[in-house]
């Protein structure tokens, strides 16, 4: 038999420190009656979510807020969502890698040369592997990467277009990345190579 | 109450009271010194047997028990009497303990003296998904120490989420003479210095099986340590591990063991070394392949193809890590017998995947990954008339990369028409529809686990637009044998008070991002009869969900609620209440009004536990 609790006076007071969303003195309850309404179907409160996430950053984003803007925001990570095991999530990386069993050739331009070249990222296990590569495609001295001058000291940098669309500095990131987000490459040169250097 | 018995001084313990229900830990809910309900047949041990004991003696009664094994028989057999109690608990050579919290060592040898083989779960669930910081708990040590004193010849040690460290392992396989099979999944806290010290020591072990284990993983040193005249194993997994071992030694091993059936190896194994092991082992049973990959010739393929040909036995095949198109074919002649078949290690695409099926007309049990999509599961739903399992899981993480592949609801509703004795699923999909869900169910109505996966969080039918309520009313409705149930997708409170109206048969319910009010937790508490392990995150559901039927969670083996609304002045109440529950949170603040970040809720004839962190309050 289950006694029935006051949940009204003195000792919970549940109202007073329930969290919620929605302005002070608002409706308590937010029905959902249409599927338009998506209000009542929020988690509990932002704070709390980065409370209870003290292992990561994550903070959902319900995409289908009404409250939001227009455009969906991007999905946010969510700690341990889907609920998949650790080690079944450390084969998700190889996978993507390795989706294009056909190679992963991307276009090479060079300031100044008459047509673009090929290249196959995935010949290549590093840095100075494509960049001896390059080095010897277009016959020319790329030089030594260092995170702070990028490649000054050289007439030339390697340079490439990721999933974005930025022209980011070869060398930045560890190479496994590089290679997934490659799109294509481009060796700039002269003046333009080097202020990129100094940035 | 204490009674003596009269052959043997043991401790007489007071079996449940009627009213809960059957639990699967096999031990009393009611700390010992509890009185009964019901009058005692005398204790005294010198009157002439009553009607209530039984008419021949302890030990035929006690060899008849022995031939019982399910322990749900087990438990009930212990309820009739004492004599069946004490003659049970004589007999009983294997013990499953669900919680390790729940009952201490102490208790456990007391009442059953005769175990051989321990099966030992630790951590809740969302510990697999990094919901549970580390050093938690759930460690084996103090398990063992007992053990060696009180199980002298303990042969088995089976333990899911439990923290075990080297310095444990090493105490194992030193204590115990007799020990034949150790299995670890999904546990830490070691190394495979930890593993050399079994395989060092254990000179009957049978079966060394280690999965998915978070482990300090130094060298493949461990496998050589199997001594030369050593050949009684039967089943060894270290797919887990990705140090090399040494190749010629686990040649040595398998040549060895004449009685090995089970053999799964680590994806450093070639497909060449993967040959030579076949050519030594054709009886085996089940098979885990390491990498399949490189440049096939068509001499090695035609040998290999001879040397799965030759494995009459095969029923189950796994790993498949690495794996390119060219070496399915080698495979066709050991699918015939197959009855499980685990790809989901392995992205196949729908045409390699089909191309496959066609040689498995026997499966039972399917895993994949999405990247097979849905025409990869039409072609599972033609080819696979028995198949009564299916696990689909993401190929990729759907943060990462858009989920513009994977599986939806058509390939669902493909194997649904095709696969009529399905009965167990898990289904990870990008889109799901109302209407898919209740055809599947028609078609399928005799799901025990129901496990559906949408994977953006509170997503409603892609379709209508509406929440996915229906769906799963629509499961619990037809499908009445329904164990376990995994919701997800946009649901409102009528989703749960569906769940709690017609899922009268559900034992294990996990909730994410669900729910209206405290309303849809109370229909569920209030109406799954058996009901054992709830497991809750991000849902509104507060005090008044949780406090609305306390008293259910002694009949119950967990509760997990963690980023909902709950308080700390909530679940104070609760554990004043039931001081025979342990009620653990998780929180950054403990004054009343805080939110209590991560609750969990156990039942426990062993106390508050001693070992917790200083992260865990104890309410």
């Amino acid at each position: 038999m289950e006694r029935s609790v006051n949940y009204g006076g003195n000792d919970l007071n549940l109202e007073a420190t329930e969290l919620r969303l929605g302005l002070p003195g608002s409706d308590e309850h937010e029905k959902q009656s249409s599927p338009g309404v998506r209000t009542s179907n929020k988690r509990a409160s932002p704070e709390v979510a980065e409370e209870s996430t003290s292992l990561s950053n994550s903070n959902v984003s319900d995409a289908r807020n009404g409250d939001q803007d227009s455009a969906p925001p991007a999905k946010a990570q969510v700690v341990g969502w889907p609920p998949i095991r650790s080690y079944r999530r450390n084969n998700f990386q190889q996978k993507k890698t390795e989706a294009d069993g056909a190679g992963m050739y991307v276009k090479v331009s060079m300031d100044g040369a008459p047509y673009l070249r090929k290249v196959d990222l995935k010949v290549y296990k590093s840095y100075p592997e494509l960049l001896m590569a390059l080095e010897n495609m277009f016959k020319l001295t790329i030089g030594e990467y260092s995170e702070r001058e990028g490649y000054n000291g050289s007439e030339f940098a390697p340079t490439y277009e990721d999933k974005d669309g930025d022209w980011m500095l070869v060398g930045d990131v560890p190479w496994d990345m590089f290679i997934s987000t490659c799109k294509r490459l481009r060796i700039m040169k002269g003046s333009e190579a080097r202020g990129l250097g100094c940035l | 109450m204490y009674f003596p018995s009269k052959k043997k001084n043991a401790v007489y313990v007071s079996p449940i009271k009627q009213d809960i229900h059957p639990i699967d830990f096999s031990l009393p809910t009611e700390p010992m010194n509890h009185k009964r309900k019901n009058p005692d047949p005398s204790p005294d041990s010198d009157e002439p047997t009553t009607q209530l004991s039984s008419p021949f003696p302890d030990e035929v009664l006690e060899r008849v028990l022995s031939l019982l094994n399910s322990r749900k028989d087990r438990n009930s057999v212990s309820l009739v009497c004492k004599d069946w109690y004490d003659a049970e608990r004589w007999s009983r050579t294997h013990v499953f303990i669900g919680n390790c919290y729940s009952v201490s060592p102490e208790i456990l040898t007391r009442r059953f003296p005769n175990i051989r083989s321990v099966t030992l779960k630790g951590k809740p669930r969302f510990s697999d998904f990094d919901l549970v910081p580390p050093k938690w708990g759930a460690y084996v040590h103090s398990w063992l120490l007992v053990f060696a004193t009180k199980y002298h010849f303990l042969e088995e040690l089976r333990l899911k989420r439990m923290t075990v460290s080297d310095e444990s392992l090493k105490f194992l396989a030193l204590s115990f003479p007799n020990f034949k099979a150790l299995s670890l999944l999904s546990c830490d806290g070691f190394s495979t210095d930890g593993l050399a010290s079994i395989t060092t020591h254990c000179k009957n072990l049978t079966e060394l099986d280690i999965q998915e284990n978070d482990i300090d993983d130094k060298s493949g040193k461990w496998l050589s340590c199997f001594p030369e005249n050593f050949m009684s194993l039967e089943v060894l997994n270290f797919a887990n591990l990705n140090s090399d071992v040494n190749f010629k030694a686990l040649e040595r091993l398998v040549s060895r063991c004449k009685s090995l059936k089970v053999l799964k190896v680590n994806e450093n194994i070639t497909f060449k070394q993967l040959h030579r092991l076949l050519v030594l082992a054709p009886d085996l049973r089940e098979l885990g392949t390491g990498s399949l990959l490189q440049d096939l010739t068509p001499r090695q393929h035609s040998e290999l193809k001879s040397a799965f040909n030759n494995c009459k036995n095969l029923n189950i095949l796994s790993g498949f890590y690495e794996v390119t198109s060219i070496f399915l074919p080698v495979l066709y002649p050991a699918c015939t017998n197959l009855t499980f078949l685990n790809l989901s290690y392995a992205a196949l695409r729908s045409d390699e995947l089909s191309n496959l099926l066609i040689h498995c007309p026997l499966l039972q049990r399917l895993w994949v990954l999405d990247s097979v999509e849905d025409e990869g599961l039409e072609a599972v739903g033609s080819n696979c008339p028995l198949l009564e399992e299916l696990r689909v899981f993401p190929a990729s993480d759907p943060f990462e990369d858009e989920i513009l592949h994977g599986v939806t609801e058509t390939g669902f509703l493909a194997v649904s028409y095709g696969c009529k004795k399905l009965h167990y699923v898990l289904y990870f999909c990008r889109q799901m529809t109302n209407a898919a869900v209740a055809t599947i169910v028609q078609n399928c109505p005799d799901f025990t686990h129901f496990r559906l996966c949408i994977m953006n969080p509170r997503q409603p039918d892609y379709q209508t637009d509406e929440p996915m309520d229906e769906a799963f009313g629509a499961v619990v409705k037809t499908c009445t044998k329904l164990r376990r149930l995994a919701v997800s997708g946009l649901l409102t409170d009528l989703a749960f008070e569906y769940i709690g109206k017609y899922a009268k048969n559900l034992e294990t319910l996990s909730v994410a991002f669900a729910g209206s009010s405290d309303r849809g937790m109370e229909c569920v508490l209030k109406g799954c009869p058996k009901l054992r392990k709830l497991e809750i995150r991000d849902c509104p559901f507060g005090n008044a969900a949780l406090l609305s039927s306390f008293r259910k969670y002694e009949s119950m083996r967990s509760l997990w609620m963690s980023g909902c609304k709950v308080t700390m002045d909530g679940c104070r109440f609760l554990a004043q209440e039931m001081p025979r529950l342990n009620v653990e949170v998780i929180s950054e603040c403990g004054n009343d009004g805080c939110q209590a970040d991560k609750l969990y809720v156990y039942r426990s004839v062993a106390g508050p536990r001693k070992d917790a962190p200083p992260f865990v309050l104890t309410l």
